[in-house]
């Protein structure tokens, strides 16, 4: 199957305001470092997950990846292409390919703008219908994402749906344009949970139905097992470790993997977890400590994890993991 | 006698577009020690539900019908004097988000003096200090932050800190409104390991409310699910998992992704949760129901008993219900 | 097909505006009365060459400085004019200068503030810098200075009071802008591949409305305030049409000889012209922040 997507050493650092005193006695830059050197593939038609706590850098590889942040270093190829640099025109039309859904329903929506024009208008924007055409797509793609009877909800306005009814509504919008590739971030999360299969439903079927390839960003494991194919773990602007869903899931390879997955909440009365306790507080991504960045609050920390950081390599066959334990 | 008492409360929301019927009908009690599970969704009643408890019901909010006894007591016309010595004292509140439920401008240990010497006015400052550092320890917390302001702590420290804050004094109920929602899942597991191992150390019950369903599996000994104001079932934990009665009940478990299953099938609710402004006639859910006979959209089921502790609101399991089809 | 439904629409949305703004309470009920006072006063200066009794410039009607009486209601002035006729008349000015300052500062400070702000960088910090410093000199000396150098007419006037006001406009434009830009709703129209204009004229420029349609009224009350200020001071219109501020000037001498009148009246329509302003403005404003803040 080919590449559709692929980063390679991804760097995304914002700059730290200074103080006043710092601004001038100090030369040294401070960068908050978010995305730290990631590389990875996505595969054609596959769901492929960046999974993670607050802050790890997820949210911000994704947005990267669809140029919606300018990377600090690093390359990104789309179908063999190089976008890293791309601009202005080129750009505007690898948009028509590449999707976002965003997490918070509520402020995904222009809330001036009625759902029928919202949805319509990446049409619009790339001059590809309209008028009858456009309205005709429109209700196509209501339909489609289960907004019926469509005619009614054309001259809504956001704040007259439901959470529910307003994911719907950028979904449709992300899929009129009929997109190669999507990055979902978090789309559920904000969701009522009676509500969240069907989303997931509804992006599966795309799926099917336009040959979409997903990059899903989520802290909640328990989604990403069950919709993904292949999973990477995302600590401080690192992958720690990557790989299909079962062999990440029946073999976590990385302490952090391994804690995380300890501590998600099975939906068992009284179930007895062994919840793997990790020390202290994620540690702020200015200043990251030497050697491997997950080593303060490790529990099988050895010396040499604070020397250098470990690489990821290939530990059993497509199960990559960044340790020196393994 | 048990500690918590509810009877027949019905919440009501007064606004300007018309009145909202938060909570109906709603009836439990609670033992000492025991941990109730209020789950259900954005609309459901569960926080309103919470709130009452401790009268805190915001402004357009009015209990309208009902009891509320603690150890005995209706609390639901005290005086409001006589209830701010319940707050914080008998019945503790852990609010929903930790970003904005502490003073900015205050240290910690002003939080701590402040909430001890309103109750026990006897205690000196340096009394009250002290006891704020001892908290903080059973948190988990280095003592010496105690003078460190919020913003210097993370989201998961500042919710221990509110835990702390709700525990001081040494409350016999503690009701946590969705504790870990803004929390990432490892701290989420700490807190709520924490707020277990002080519940069996000072032998308080706890209300647990959110509106993941498998934190409340995980944790509490009875379960109510709520769904758009109204009690829909409420049962031991093991008893709702393994026989749930009510159709939402029965969906929402199938909805939820299990960390520990492969290839699960998950299915979906259809419809979406109702306005509460203009809910539907009959029973709230007819309209995402498979079930929904023709009873169910005229009439309000009522709760029924289906097994030792185990009650459900559903013509399903009544004569009526039964006897129209 | 399309007309009508325009139209329709706008209709739709002012009627039924309407009945709504009164179930909202104390300020759906001020911005009512503001549009209602108002609305009255201009339909009174537009009718006023019509239904006056005598020709507001046409002197020695009556005596002079005749107070009040049953063929001069509001009396006469010093040059025996009738007063009730120049106060139906003497609007015009006033609306006009303050209608045209507010236009051209709307047309200049919004799209200066939408664009500054948008950009952001170096160029938000110049152009901040510049207007904040026109913005930190007392308004009323401002116009002086430039009706001063322009001399004076209704344009002058407008442009005077215009540079005063542009501040205003860039400001509140400045500070919606800043943050509606971080809003995830434009992160998506960049998604989709929006150029800037239309982000900014169909997906920023629709919610920053609402907090301009408070400054656009209150801008009109120190408009009109400002207006007759210049007037009273001569930097006014000088030609003989009937107008309130001039009415001012020269009433204000008159005060001492007991010629109360002259004027009280004028004094007292420019006081409810701004006075309409600023009741809708500021019901406005009641209705539309809490409206975001619930």
């Amino acid at each position: 199957m080919s590449e559709i997507v692929r980063v390679e050493h991804l760097k995304k650092y914002f700059p730290v305001q200074k103080s006043i005193f710092e601004q001038l006695f100090t030369r040294k830059k401070k960068f908050v470092r978010a995305v730290d050197d990631v590389t990875f593939s996505i595969k054609k038609g596959e769901i492929f997950t960046l999974a993670g706590e607050s802050g790890c850098g997820k949210t911000t590889t994704g947005k990267l990846i669809v140029r919606l942040l300018k990377p600090t270093s690093g390359r990104i190829y789309f179908k063999e292409e190089d976008i890293t640099q791309l601009k202005r025109e080129k750009l505007r039309l690898l948009r028509r390919k590449m999707q976002v859904i965003f997490q918070d329903p509520y402020a995904s929506l222009n809330p001036r703008m009625t759902i029928g024009k919202a949805v319509g208008h990446p049409l619009e924007i790339h001059g590809l219908a309209k008028g009858e055409e456009k309205k005709r797509k429109v209700l196509e793609v209501f339909q489609k994402v289960g907004l019926t009877p469509p005619q009614q909800f054309m001259n809504l306005f956001p704040h007259q749906l439901s959470g529910g009814q307003r994911q719907r509504v950028a979904l449709g919008r992300s899929i009129i344009l009929e997109p190669e590739f999507m990055v979902a971030d978090e789309p559920v999360s904000m969701i009522d949970v009676s509500l969240r299969t069907t989303i997931i439903d509804l992006m599966l079927g795309f799926r099917k139905e336009l040959g979409l390839t997903y990059l899903f960003v989520t802290h909640d494991l328990a989604v990403a097992k069950y919709i993904s194919d292949r999973i990477a773990i995302m600590y401080l602007g690192r992958i720690v470790e990557m790989g299909s869903k079962e062999s990440l899931f029946k073999n976590p390879l990385h302490p952090y993997t391994k804690a995380l997955l300890s501590a998600i909440p099975v939906p068992e009365p009284k179930k007895k977890r062994e919840a793997i306790e990790l020390k202290g507080e994620v540690p702020s991504a200015i200043n990251i400590p030497p050697g491997c960045r997950f080593s303060s609050r490790c529990p099988f920390k050895k010396d040499e994890c604070t020397k250098t950081e470990p690489e990821l390599v290939e530990a059993e066959k497509n199960h990559f993991v960044a340790c020196y334990l393994s | 006698m048990p500690l918590l008492e509810v009877d027949s409360l019905a919440v009501d929301y007064r606004t300007g577009r018309g009145i909202v019927h938060a909570v109906n009908d709603v009836s439990f009690f609670l033992e000492k020690g025991e941990t109730l599970g209020l789950a259900g969704e954005s609309g459901s009643g569960k926080s309103t539900l919470g709130l009452s408890i401790i009268r805190l019901v915001p402004y357009p909010g009015v209990i309208g019908k009902g009891q509320i006894r603690i150890d005995g007591r209706d609390i639901v016309a005290l005086p409001e004097h006589e209830m701010q010595t319940i707050r914080g004292r008998k019945v503790a509140y852990v609010f929903q988000d930790p970003m904005i439920s502490l003073n900015p401008v205050k240290k910690i240990g002003g939080h701590f003096v402040e909430l001890i010497r309103t109750h026990e006015p006897n205690v000196s400052k340096k009394e009250a200090f002290e006891r704020g550092k001892t908290v903080l320890q059973n948190l988990g917390i280095q003592p010496e932050r105690i003078n460190d302001y919020p913003h210097q702590f993370s989201g998961g420290m500042r919710q221990r800190i509110m835990i702390g804050l709700a525990i001081a004094l040494n409350p016999d109920l503690v009701i946590a409104d969705e504790p870990t929602t803004a929390l990432d899942v490892i701290v989420q597991a700490k807190i709520l390991d924490l707020l277990e191992s002080l519940r069996k150390t000072y032998q308080m019950a706890l209300i647990l409310i959110s509106h993941d369903l498998s934190i409340i599996l995980e944790r509490c000994d009875k379960i109510i699910v709520m769904y758009a104001g109204h009690m829909v079932e409420y049962a031991d934990a093991t008893e709702l998992h393994d026989r749930p009665a009510h159709p939402y009940t029965q969906k929402l478990l199938q909805s939820i992704p299990n960390v520990e299953l492969s290839d699960q099938k998950l299915t979906a609710i259809p419809g979406s949760p109702p306005d509460m402004l203009n809910p539907p006639n009959g029973c709230r859910f007819w309209p995402r129901c498979s079930y929904a006979m023709e009873i169910c959209r005229v009439k309000e089921p009522s709760l029924i008993g289906i097994g030792p502790n185990h009650l459900v609101r559903c013509f399903l399991y009544s004569e009526e219900g039964v006897q129209s089809e | 097909m399309e007309e009508t439904k325009i139209k329709r629409s706008i209709l739709a949305r002012i009627v039924p505006g309407f009945a709504s703004l009164v179930k909202k309470g104390p300020s759906g009920w001020m911005v009512i009365i503001g549009i209602i006072i108002v609305l009255a006063i201009v339909i009174m200066t537009g009718i006023g060459p019509w239904i006056a009794p005598y020709d507001p410039s046409a002197s020695r009607v009556g005596g002079i400085r005749m107070p009040p009486n049953w063929q001069f209601p509001l009396g006469t002035n010093h040059l025996g004019q009738d007063v009730l006729s120049r106060i139906l008349c003497g609007g015009s000015i006033m609306l006009q200068v303050s209608a045209l300052s507010v236009l051209l500062c709307f047309a200049i400070g919004v799209p200066l503030g939408l664009f500054s702000s948008y950009v952001g960088g170096f160029v938000d910090s110049a152009f901040s810098l510049v207007i904040d410093a026109v913005y930190a000199f007392p308004g009323l000396v401002i116009a002086i200075a430039i009706a001063a150098m322009l001399g004076p007419g209704v344009v002058n006037m407008a442009l005077s009071i215009a540079v005063v006001y542009i501040p205003s406009y860039f400001r509140i434009v400045r500070s919606q802008v800043l943050s509606i830009k971080e809003l995830t709703y434009v992160e998506a129209a960049r998604s989709v591949g929006a150029k800037w204009y239309t982000i900014l004229s169909r997906y920023i420029f629709p919610n920053v409305i609402p907090s301009i349609v408070v400054v656009i009224t209150i801008n009109f009350a120190d408009a009109i305030l400002t207006a007759a200020g210049l007037t009273f001071i001569g930097l006014g219109v000088t030609y003989d049409i009937p107008d309130w501020g001039w009415d001012l000037t020269n009433g204000w001498k008159y005060l001492s000889s007991r010629a109360w009148w002259i004027i009280t009246f004028p004094g007292l329509m420019i006081i409810l012209l701004a006075l309409g302003f600023t009741l809708i403005g500021e019901g406005l404003s009641e209705l539309l922040n809490p409206k975001l803040q619930r």
